[in-house]
């Protein structure tokens, strides 16, 4: 059932979106990367321990790395071949990370303990859970947290909605957009595995009004199916960040320091989704993911079909390389994406887009005075005042910054992108932020002392 | 292109910025002051762009010399000395001498904005607080008469000067004479045109430079109030330096509240006191002071008006 009135939330920008680059550009199939670099971490939470060795063969879909408690995510080889090295290897994240490498024999053999489960409905909570915490699936919006962790909710919490992210409000990005178009039933499957885990009746998918395929594709796909809803939302950022999406979406709040459990929801990225609905299918692990590669640096931006693994740099060779130098490779969107110091990282689970900006377009002005315009304060989707907390946390006033609600922050960067004077707004109250939890963490500690 | 050569940026998100800068607004307010500094032209004459071009240099100067003896970087290029230029300008008659315009100016930057931090940092508006502090030093210069060009008249009392003592009231223009502001109408070089003051509003509304709040509840407010003082709502409004301060100066950034429910409270409370100054006070006229009087509540304001934050209950919400 397709919804007919559009939800929003209070705040948000409208950067410019430029999703014009990939969006009507056909899903390649990447080639077949030559070597792949499987980091132990490629969640939020411990890091895996390898369990091959170098010189080992190891097949497509072949565990590679063991998850080393609760919050963990096992991960698997995406090519089949011989393992290189089990060495530290650059990450996205800035930091070395041991990692398995390796070199693929181009024949993509499937590790045959892979098989296609029976249909999902024959399964229990527990049992469906147990299979996506085996085939490694993460958030892959960006977040990579475990998403068996996410499905397991404490009885105390009464979840009643499951609500599908595919808001995709950050600009230039088109993986999602692409993957509800191509696999719509997939979302859908995926939306209907997850309500029968979580034992919830309602599920939403949300989509912001730009884009209308998108919305036509699944509303099509979600036909006839008790409880599901499309759900079309206003185009802003950052519509899809998860409290103003639940808000959008349910009129719930979700309470300062709490989860969207303690509004009664669980959310999901659709990316998320269709690879729940791809493992019951074949029983393949999460391997492979679309990507937009964009940006006016790249020759030919377009959302590729990735196997995870594979080095950033031959993505954008595959787009026709650099149409000019880039002074900003980012691992994401622009609004919340992580600059990169280099190009040889490997494509992660949550690696939803590689946008590579000119010098220009990368360009940001210097700072200058604040003026008190209140552009921030007004932005802001938690009703945060940004130029007071980042004051404070200049002034290395830590108390002040607690007290009007950095903790609270999403740092979705509306602030600093609205800001006239330019202002690095969300940095400072990022520094406030950690400074606020390690004054936190003294005191916790003093008090058990 | 091989990306062995390059030297990637690696900085904190977001990695865009929008497109308006402080510059880029204080143009803007520039820009929506024109039509006011055309009527004032046609109005007085030259007389009256030579007065605000004055103006204008000597708060450039003063802030481009300020900031160098304090080793602050000069930020003349940000057009705020320039809007303070004009709107002090703009607080002036006609008649007003080249030395006292110097000293408002100077007043204005170095005492009130620089001296308190620069940009961002006043407590008041510079140009109200210099055009205070003219009042008070020389109040025969800042009211007295005026030969008006256009009309080749000499008068002596602004309309609301005439209300305040008693005079003729006959005397007094009519409506739409104090709307267009082009005929027979004496006042402040800027002050004089609610029509031209509100297209300016219409543009800074427009280019989202302000919010609608402040000037639509002053002014409001002061409509709303002068029937319960037997006064005529349209001469109240279209009189004095109403429609200038409400649009230009109580909606100062650095000066007014930046939360929703403190702008009402900030608009409200310049409403009330312009009307109590020109019906209660020793002035003919109250805006300037009402708006400082607000300005300098504002961080009080503030303080009681914070929004409720995301996640938390109403009731638990400061």
């Amino acid at each position: 059932m397709q919804k007919t009135e559009i939800c929003s939330f209070k705040g948000g920008i409208h950067p410019p979106y430029n999703k014009e680059l990939t969006n009507a550009v056909p899903v390649r199939e990447a080639k077949e990367p030559a070597v792949v670099t499987i980091p132990m971490s490629l969640h939020i939470g411990a890091p895996c321990k390898p369990i091959v060795k170098k010189g080992d063969t190891v097949l497509m879909g072949q565990k590679v790395g063991e998850a080393t408690g609760f919050v963990s995510s096992p991960v698997h080889a995406s090519v089949s071949g011989t393992v290189k090295a089990v060495e530290e290897r650059p990450h996205p994240n800035g930091n070395n990370v041991l990692s398995v490498v390796i070199e693929s024999d181009g024949n993509d053999t499937v590790d045959p303990s892979i098989k296609p489960y029976e249909d999902f409905t024959s399964y229990s909570s527990k049992e469906i859970i147990d299979i996506i915490k085996n085939a490694g699936i993460v958030g892959m919006g960006g977040a990579t947290f475990p998403t068996h962790v996410k499905l397991t909710v404490s009885p105390d919490k009464h979840v009643d909605t499951v609500i599908l992210n595919g808001v995709e409000c950050e600009p230039y990005l088109t993986a999602d957009d692409h993957l509800m178009q191509d696999h719509p039933d997939r979302v859908v499957k995926g939306l209907q595995i997850a309500m029968r885990a979580l034992n919830v009746q309602k599920g939403v998918i949300a989509i912001e009004t730009n884009k209308p395929e998108a919305i036509q594709a699944v509303a099509k796909a979600a036909e006839g199916f008790q409880g599901i809803e499309v759900q079309k939302l206003a185009t802003k950022y950052p519509q899809g960040a998860e409290k103003q999406l639940i808000t959008a979406v349910t009129g719930r709040e979700v309470p300062s320091g709490g989860l969207p459990a303690d509004a009664g929801v669980v959310v999901m990225n659709v990316g998320t989704a269709a690879q729940v609905a791809l493992t019951f299918e074949t029983g393949m692990p999460l391997i492979e993911r679309y990507v937009t590669c964009t940006g006016d640096a790249v020759k030919a931006p377009c959302t590729m079909k990735v196997k995870v693994g594979t080095p950033y740099q031959e993505v954008i060779d595959q787009c026709g390389g650099f149409s000019q130098p880039a002074a900003k490779v980012i691992s994401g969107g622009p609004m919340m994406g992580v600059a990169m110091q280099r190009t040889d990282v490997p494509v992660m689970k949550g690696t939803s887009g590689i946008l590579c900006l000119s010098k220009e377009a990368a360009y940001i002005p210097e700072p200058s005075a604040c003026i008190r315009c209140g552009r921030c304060a007004s932005v802001c989707p938690i009703h945060l005042q940004p130029f007071l907390i980042s004051a404070f946390a200049q002034k290395k006033r830590w108390d002040r910054c607690e007290e009007f609600h950095a903790l609270d922050c999403i740092e979705c960067g509306s602030c600093s992108f609205i800001c006239p004077a330019k202002r690095t707004i969300v940095s400072s109250i990022r520094v406030g932020k950690r400074q606020v939890q390690a004054e936190r963490k003294k005191k916790a500690v003093k008090s058990n002392g | 292109m091989d990306n062995k050569d390059m030297i990637l940026t690696v900085s904190s998100s977001p990695h865009i910025r929008a497109k308006a800068t402080t510059s880029s607004i204080m143009r803007d307010v520039v820009i929506a002051l024109i039509p006011a500094l055309a009527v004032a032209a046609y109005v007085f004459g030259v007389k009256a762009l030579l007065i605000v071009a004055l103006c204008v240099a000597t708060c450039v100067a003063s802030e481009a010399i300020t900031e160098r003896i304090m080793h602050r970087d000069v930020t003349v290029g940000d057009w705020s000395a320039v809007v303070t230029g004009i709107l002090l300008a703009f607080n002036l008659p006609v008649q007003a001498p080249w030395w006292m315009c110097v000293v408002g100016c100077v007043f204005a930057i170095v005492v009130v904005k620089q001296l308190f931090g620069g940009l961002g940092h006043n407590f008041v508006n510079p140009a109200l607080a210099g055009r205070a502090f003219l009042l008070s030093s020389w109040p025969t210069h800042m009211t007295g008469t005026a030969y008006i060009p256009l009309t080749d008249t000499v008068t002596s009392a602004t309309p609301l000067g005439i209300l305040k003592e008693g005079g003729n009231l006959a005397k007094l223009p009519s409506d739409l004479n104090m709307f267009l502001g082009l005929h027979g109408v004496y006042g402040a070089i800027g002050e004089i045109s609610a029509l031209a003051l509100l297209i300016g509003g219409v543009y800074l509304l427009i280019r989202k430079v302000i919010n609608w709040r402040i000037p639509v509840i002053y002014i409001g407010t002061v409509a709303i109030l002068s029937p319960l003082f037997k006064q005529d709502p349209i001469f109240m409004i279209c009189s004095g330096g109403l429609m200038l301060g409400a649009i230009f100066m109580a909606t100062d950034y650095v000066t007014s509240p930046t939360t929703a429910k403190g702008q009402v409270i900030y608009a409200v409370g310049c409403g009330l006191m312009t009307m109590f100054i020109r019906m209660f006070g020793g002035y003919p006229e109250g805006v300037s002071y009402s708006i400082l009087l607000m300005n300098v509540a504002t961080p009080l304001i503030e303080r009681f008006t914070r929004p409720r934050v995301y996640g938390y209950a109403k009731e638990k919400s400061e």
